[in-house]
């Protein structure tokens, strides 16, 4: 303890009659380290951002009829050595809904790893407005669970989300159609399904995913109007969307359905593979970037401590002569190092959040994104503390090699060369 | 009586640039109180000797006793403790840390030997600084002192431990006439009273004749 209090009242010392190198050497870290966490903050929040728009919104597995053809051909039941040449092989055609879906959809339910099932029931229907007709897709959704699993309440840019629920002729249109067939919440517009048979609906809201493929044929209805278009009964599902508390139970999961049920289950690391890697990517270079930054930052630690060193060669001496060890004159330089880290990354830290709040406040609006106002910046702890880390290791290292160098000067070497 | 010091046929050389035999065959004694002198052409070897015996330099052969420990064995770290108790070293140059207060230097061995409270040991700096009239400048900045203060901080700084033997390289050098005495007389106080042993080199003739014993060097050997 006395040691230390010591140490660090020479530390102090020198390091106060060296002001102004001192603060340079710790600038250094000031930048690393606010670079650092701007940097991470920016990175991380612009991938939940994107996290947000593409895997919220993406059932965890989405579970569906299999059209396939089958493996086992009648040809195959031939019991004898023949090879059979079989072409031009197709599926058989089958109707697009899931097979026990209601039994499905309760079994899943009741799984501790799943957070919530929803049905959907996808038509093909045309939008008629005046003299247009657009193609388009109308699912049929229940619209509280929908939000509750999925935000969808975050695409709902007009209108009422719930007004499907309310009156079941209404429907949430995609904001591409909208544009296109002018029209607004509380307009009417025809839809007419395969069928034949047209629908008079109601616009209760309007929906933007951010993305126009999906914004230009999408739209929402309730699961019962769906079924209605279709012209099937209350048990005709074409969809199930399963969002799990893990996304890591997701692969295992969705193979286990598929062994169960006789359905094609699809796990979201397979459907959004590409995702993860732009992500990764991101982080990496935030990472690359601030270790960069560091170690200038260490290599100015690393000079500034040299030129102390040699500049206090006399002291060093005289801490010998005195009594001092060499460890206590490594310590002291080390120390010294460490103090510049401390003032640098707390420095850091301080700029790096300030500007991140700064950041935070630029207005960042796009058509692609209505939810978002201004820039996306990540506070997580983590960061802060990942930075405090990287300051304090890499001026230690910075400040080792001089000191380990101060600990091994000969006292009568110096006092000899006066 | 037992020596404070005593040096067994120490013998020093330096390999660099070319093999050369600094001190053959040193032996001396000095005891409790002793003020003693040391003399001698200039590169005979004086402050060769007074770095070994004072335990800074390591490196030579035959054997040093400190207060009857046989120390040529020793550690560093064990040399450093030796240092910090046993032995107060004064310089001709090498005065003090530039950047720290008069008392603080004073004060920075004890610390470091750590028997005291911090109070206890900055009350004893300012007593040593009084011996040698100095404590009106405890709480300067020891680079804005004179040669001749510097020279008294040190002397305070040498006493703070209560060390059993004094070394001085050239203490007075750099001191003018007056002052030069003004350091005799202190030293010579202080090893009556305080029962050092001191050891000085000193080119300065008048100094050496009122110490009670010379030992005259010459071309690595005492005479
Ligand atoms: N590091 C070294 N390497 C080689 N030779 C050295 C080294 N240091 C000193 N010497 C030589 O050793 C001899 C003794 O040096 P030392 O400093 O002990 O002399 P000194 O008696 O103190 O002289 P002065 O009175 O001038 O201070 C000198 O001849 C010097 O050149
Ligand atoms: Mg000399």
């Amino acid at each position: 303890m006395r040691r230390l209090y010591l140490i660090l009242e020479i530390s102090k010392t020198h390091l106060l009659s060296k002001k102004k190198q001192t603060i340079v050497a710790a600038l250094g870290v000031t930048f690393g380290i606010s670079m650092f966490i701007i940097m991470m903050g920016f990175m991380t929040g612009l991938n939940d951002l994107l996290d947000g728009l593409v895997l919220n919104r993406t059932p965890h597995i989405q579970i569906y009829n299999k059209i396939e053809a089958s493996e086992y051909q009648p040809a195959v039941l031939l019991d004898d050595d023949r090879v059979n040449f079989i072409h031009s092989v197709k599926p058989k055609r089958r109707l697009e809904r899931v097979h026990n879906a209601m039994p499905i959809m309760a079994e899943l339910s009741n799984d501790r790893r799943v957070k919530g099932v929803t049905p959907q029931a996808m038509c093909k229907v045309f939008y008629l407005a005046g003299s247009n007709n657009l193609n388009g897709i109308i699912n049929g959704i229940e619209v509280d669970e929908e939000m509750r699993l999925f935000n969808f309440k975050d695409y709902i840019v007009a209108g009422d989300a719930n007004s499907i629920e309310k009156k079941k002729n209404s429907i949430l249109l995609g904001a591409g159609i909208a544009k296109k067939l002018s029209l607004t919440v509380g307009d009417r517009l025809q839809v007419s399904g395969t069928a034949g048979n047209t629908y008079s609906l109601t616009i209760g809201g309007i929906f933007q995913s951010g993305m126009a493929d999906v914004d230009d044929v999408q739209s929402f209805v309730s699961l019962k109007m769906a079924q209605q278009i279709l012209g099937v009964g209350g048990s005709y599902i074409s969809r199930i969307h399963v969002k799990l508390y893990n996304i890591e139970d997701a692969v295992p999961l969705s193979k286990q359905i598929e062994q169960l049920y006789d359905v094609k289950a699809l796990d979201i690391k397979t459907a959004n593979a590409q995702f993860e890697t732009g992500s990764d990517i991101r982080t990496l270079i935030s990472y690359a970037v601030s270790i960069t930054l560091l170690i200038v930052a260490g290599f100015g630690i690393y000079n500034i401590l040299n030129m102390f060193i040699y500049e206090k060669m006399n002291d060093i001496a005289i801490l010998n002569a005195t009594g001092f060890t060499g460890d206590d004159v490594m310590y002291i330089f080390i120390m010294q190092a460490l103090i510049i880290g401390m003032i640098g990354g707390a420095s850091g830290i301080g700029l790096g959040y300030l500007v991140s709040v700064f950041i935070d406040g630029i207005p960042f609006n796009t058509e692609a994104l209505p939810t978002i106002k201004t820039y996306p910046i990540n506070y997580d702890p983590k960061f802060y503390f990942t930075a405090v880390i990287f300051a304090l290791v890499s001026t230690f290292l910075a400040g080792y090699l001089p000191a380990r160098k101060a600990q091994k000067l000969d006292p009568v070497d110096i006092i000899r060369g006066q | 009586m037992k020596p404070v010091l005593e040096a067994r046929n120490i013998d020093k050389y330096f390999l660099d640039p070319v093999r050369f035999h600094v001190l053959k065959d040193i032996n001396m004694k000095l005891f409790s109180k002793e003020f003693v002198s040391i003399m001698g052409k200039s590169g005979c070897g004086k402050s060769t000797l007074l770095y070994i015996l004072s335990t800074m330099d390591t490196k030579y052969e035959g054997e040093l006793f400190i207060d009857g420990q046989n120390v040529s064995s020793y550690s560093k770290e064990q040399l450093a403790g030796i240092r910090n108790q046993k032995i107060g070293f004064v310089f001709q140059f090498h005065y003090l840390l530039p950047e720290f207060t008069v008392i603080k230097n004073v004060m920075l061995p004890a610390l470091k030997l750590g028997r005291e409270s911090i109070e206890e040991i900055r009350a004893h700096a300012y007593h040593k600084l009084e011996i040698l009239g100095i404590a009106d400048m405890a709480e300067k900045k020891a680079f804005r002192l004179s040669g001749g203060q510097k020279q008294r901080v040190s002397i305070a700084r040498a006493l703070i431990n209560n060390p059993k033997i004094i070394m001085g390289d050239e203490p007075t050098g750099n001191l003018d006439k007056k002052n030069s005495e003004n350091v005799f007389n202190i030293l010579r106080e202080l090893s009556q009273e305080l029962d050092m042993a001191m050891l000085i080199v000193t080119h300065d003739l008048d100094f050496a004749e009122k110490t009670d014993r010379i030992l005259e060097m010459d071309d690595g050997y005492i005479l």
